[in-house]
């Protein structure tokens, strides 16, 4: 009889493994995953969307942008979410990847930006650096003095060392750790973008070349703070030598007490940011599967809250949380995109 | 004689180094259960100092005119002009009346004390009695956050960066008057996730907890006995037993993210199934607490003296009798305890979770095993990991919930063990 249990348990479970897997999962919440930079501006948009329509409230998985990526291109149907966010524009591949899994109608919407400053108290000497010069004093290896073809270990000690005009005082930066998706930013905008036009890294393949242009020096110079930025603004506050890295609505917070470096040339304003003027400035974006709209219900009417004025206008609360919000005109141009959901083709991503 | 006699001599000469030996021993005893309890009253001091404002909130009552004209609103019972209408703006007059000194043009400072979804509680209240249109009723409101943060931790300069010295001075004026009021904090009990720390609950939490443990009792129990019974009772002792058995030890000790990661390729990719659902977690953690269940279950059968075997074998009782009439009702106990240890386990659980998707930002509190849920220890992980100050008390509170539940699991399974137990 115990066998006969044992066999009975298991077709139970086997028979109940056959009826969840059936295909018919009804689904009601909107799903959606993607960059763990939209997370606390989606997540207050889908808590304000619950709490003021009769939909229910999204639910939000914060997966970084490439994981998002993979499973909204997954497929079509209820278990694959319905709209992903994004810390940076699809890849042409991941487009591919999508239409291949039958995800062909995908609606993009660049919800606005966020700019990664290099900050320092105000009582500091405040940094006007090019990002090359930036590059020299942060990179593992960069190009030696004596022959600017080779590649040695950094020497620069003081910011002076690496170029005379910058302040004779020690190089210490500290910033997010590479889990951080600010840190992919502040190593794809800033650092490899200073490094590529070096002769000595320009006959690289494309992966040397990132390798070399993303490493960041490990002897003590760059100090990784953990994600807490509210650690970095207090050592920044303590000590004149600092310079912080972080995201700019941060920056916003703390203004009265820390002054931005200037880069390129260019000093981060939010209008700056919004233009895309400032070189360290990233677009955030979402993308919403259109063969779910009308299937589950509410994902108009949450992109529509999204872009909607209350949200992302001048005053809108998503301004409270951090968002650089986009020009007026854009936002004009996110409302149409939204009662219209024009298709995402691969030439706009090439 | 003589020979005795150092003989005697030497053992006592050697107790007293034996003794020594001895209680240096206990020593070395008392000393590791020392430090192993300091970590942990400093642990607990930790989390309970941060965590017990949590369970406090701090509520706004004051009379607020609910006029019609000022909320564009002539019919609370119409659905749409409740939809139109502004319900910030009476709550708003109602602040100012309260604040000595403040008029319209402090309207902003005002809002800025008041909990961004204030207006919907007065909607709902109003939706909920249409014929207050026009009156005026003394109404209780949560505080913002900043309020909340502000009042708990009074006097400490890191906690109040976010008003500015006039609102500090408004609060302190409401909090004499009894305006502005701490009380116990209903809403951590009875909402789920929020993105605003003052209207954030575990209630989701807790419920998705219990739905995701409800399945992986169901399953892994029945499973984890009848497996037990089979190799200890029945199976014939031969290198593929052994093989079994084996594995089955492995199975315990292997880290709990790969359970996640097989639940992800077989349950989500292979079947199916949704994500971030309580049937899935379920699964994927009755696969982890299936071996402790086995291992501990088999320990008990084994601990049942033959004697009570051979005497029922020998008034002619068959295997199958022996088995389900005495060697399994002696066993239970030992098997529960197992079971609700191993079950202990699965509700701290948090990585394999990670990968079924029940790591998420989910506001609405499950209703089913198919709706999307989180359970207790991730809610302990996103509040963590919010910036707020004041998630960090939610999520300490939250600790202190899920060690409760722990706590409660682990007495039980003693309180079984103790009653049901039979000494032989």
């Amino acid at each position: 009889m115990t066998n006969l249990k044992t066999a009975l348990t298991s077709i139970a479970v086997a028979g109940s493994l056959a009826a969840v897997s059936s295909p018919a999962f009804a689904r009601d919440t909107i799903s959606i995953v993607g960059s763990s930079t939209v997370y606390p501006f989606a997540t207050v948009v889908a808590e304000r969307f619950g709490t003021n329509t009769d939909f229910n409230t999204p639910k939000l998985e914060s997966t970084g942008s490439g994981g998002g990526m993979k499973l909204f291109c997954q497929g079509l149907g209820t278990q694959h979410p319905d709209i992903t966010n994004a810390s940076r524009r699809m890849k042409a591949s991941e487009f591919d990847l999508c239409v291949g899994n039958g995800v062909k109608d995908i609606t993009e919407f660049r919800i606005g930006s966020d700019g990664i400053v290099v900050a320092s108290s105000k009582d500091a000497e405040n940094l006007d650096i090019t990002l090359e010069q930036l590059f020299l004093a942060l990179g593992k290896k960069v190009p030696s003095k004596d022959d600017p073809s080779k590649l040695v270990k950094n020497p620069n000690k003081t910011w002076s060392d690496v170029d005379a005009s910058l302040p004779n005082v020690a190089i210490r930066v500290m910033g997010p750790p590479p889990t951080s998706g600010t840190r992919d930013s502040f190593n794809e905008l800033a650092l490899q973008a200073g490094c590529e036009d070096l002769p000595a890294v320009a006959d690289m393949s494309e992966g040397d070349m990132e390798s070399v242009c993303q490493s960041i020096r490990e002897d003590g110079v760059f100090i990784e703070a953990g994600e807490n930025d509210n650690l970095i603004v207090q050592k920044l506050i303590d000590d004149d030598g600092m310079y912080g890295v972080f995201g700019y609505s941060f920056f916003e917070e703390n203004s009265d007490r820390l002054q931005t470096a200037t880069l390129n040339g260019m000093v981060p304003t939010a209008d700056a940011i919004a233009a895309d003027e400032y070189p360290v400035a990233r677009s955030l974006f979402f993308y919403v599967k259109k063969a779910h709209v009308g299937v589950i219900p509410g994902i108009a009417e949450y992109t529509e809250t999204f872009v909607s004025p209350q949200a992302m206008g001048p005053n809108g609360y998503l301004k409270d949380v951090g968002l650089i919000v986009p020009p007026r005109a854009a936002l004009r141009e996110l409302q149409m995109k939204a009662a219209n959901m024009p298709n995402l083709t691969k030439e706009e991503l090439m | 004689m003589t020979d005795q006699k150092t003989q005697a001599e030497l053992v006592r000469r050697s107790l007293k180094v034996r003794y020594r030996k001895e209680r240096r021993f206990r020593a070395y005893g008392i000393l590791a259960i020392g430090i192993a309890l300091s970590a942990l009253i400093v642990l607990f001091a930790d989390i309970i100092g941060k965590g017990y404002t949590g369970f406090t909130k701090t509520t706004i009552t004051m009379d607020v005119e609910m006029d019609g004209e000022m909320m564009f609103l002539d019919d609370a019972t119409d659905e749409q002009q409740l939809k139109m209408a502004d319900f910030v703006e009476p709550l708003v007059q109602a602040m100012i009346k309260q604040i000595p000194g403040a008029d319209e043009d402090d309207r902003d400072k005002v809002r800025g004390l008041l909990n961004p979804y204030a207006s919907n509680e007065l909607k709902n209240l109003l939706k909920a009695n249409p014929d207050w249109l026009g009156e005026t009723h003394t109404i209780t409101v949560l505080a913002h956050t900043d309020v909340d943060v502000y009042v708990k931790h009074a006097g400490d300069a890191a906690y109040s960066i976010k008003l500015s010295d006039e609102q500090q001075r408004w609060v302190d004026g409401l909090l004499e008057s009894g305006v502005v009021d701490t009380s116990f904090n209903d809403v951590f009990f009875s909402s789920g996730d929020s993105r605003d720390p003052s209207r954030a609950g575990i209630l989701g939490a807790i419920v998705g907890s219990l739905l995701t443990m409800f399945v992986t009792l169901v399953l892994s129990f029945p499973i984890g006995v009848a497996a037990a019974i089979y190799l200890e009772e029945f199976a014939p002792q031969n290198k593929f037993t052994d093989f079994i058995e084996v594995n089955i030890n492995n199975l315990a000790a292997v880290p709990s993210i790969i359970f996640g990661l097989l639940g992800l390729a077989v349950f989500i990719n292979l079947f199916g199934m949704p994500r971030s659902v309580p049937v899935v977690g379920g699964l994927v953690l009755t696969l982890m607490t299936l071996p402790t269940i086995i291992i501990s279950s088999r320990a008990a059968i084994k601990s049942v003296p033959p004697s009570i075997r051979e005497a029922a074998e020998g008034i002619g009782a068959s295997k199958m009798q022996v088995v389900l009439h005495h060697v399994l009702p002696l066993a239970m106990p030992g098997m529960l305890t197992g079971s609700i240890i191993g079950m202990a386990q699965a509700l701290g659980e948090t990585a394999p979770l990670l990968l079924i998707g029940m790591v998420a930002f989910i506001v609405d509190v499950p209703e089913g095993f198919l709706d999307s849920a989180t359970v207790l220890p991730v809610q302990v992980f996103l509040w963590a990991g919010s910036p707020e100050l004041a998630f960090i008390e939610r999520a300490s509170a939250a600790i202190m919930v899920l060690l409760a539940f722990l706590i409660s699991m682990n007495a039980l399974a003693v309180w079984l063990r103790k009653r049901l137990e039979l000494r032989w």
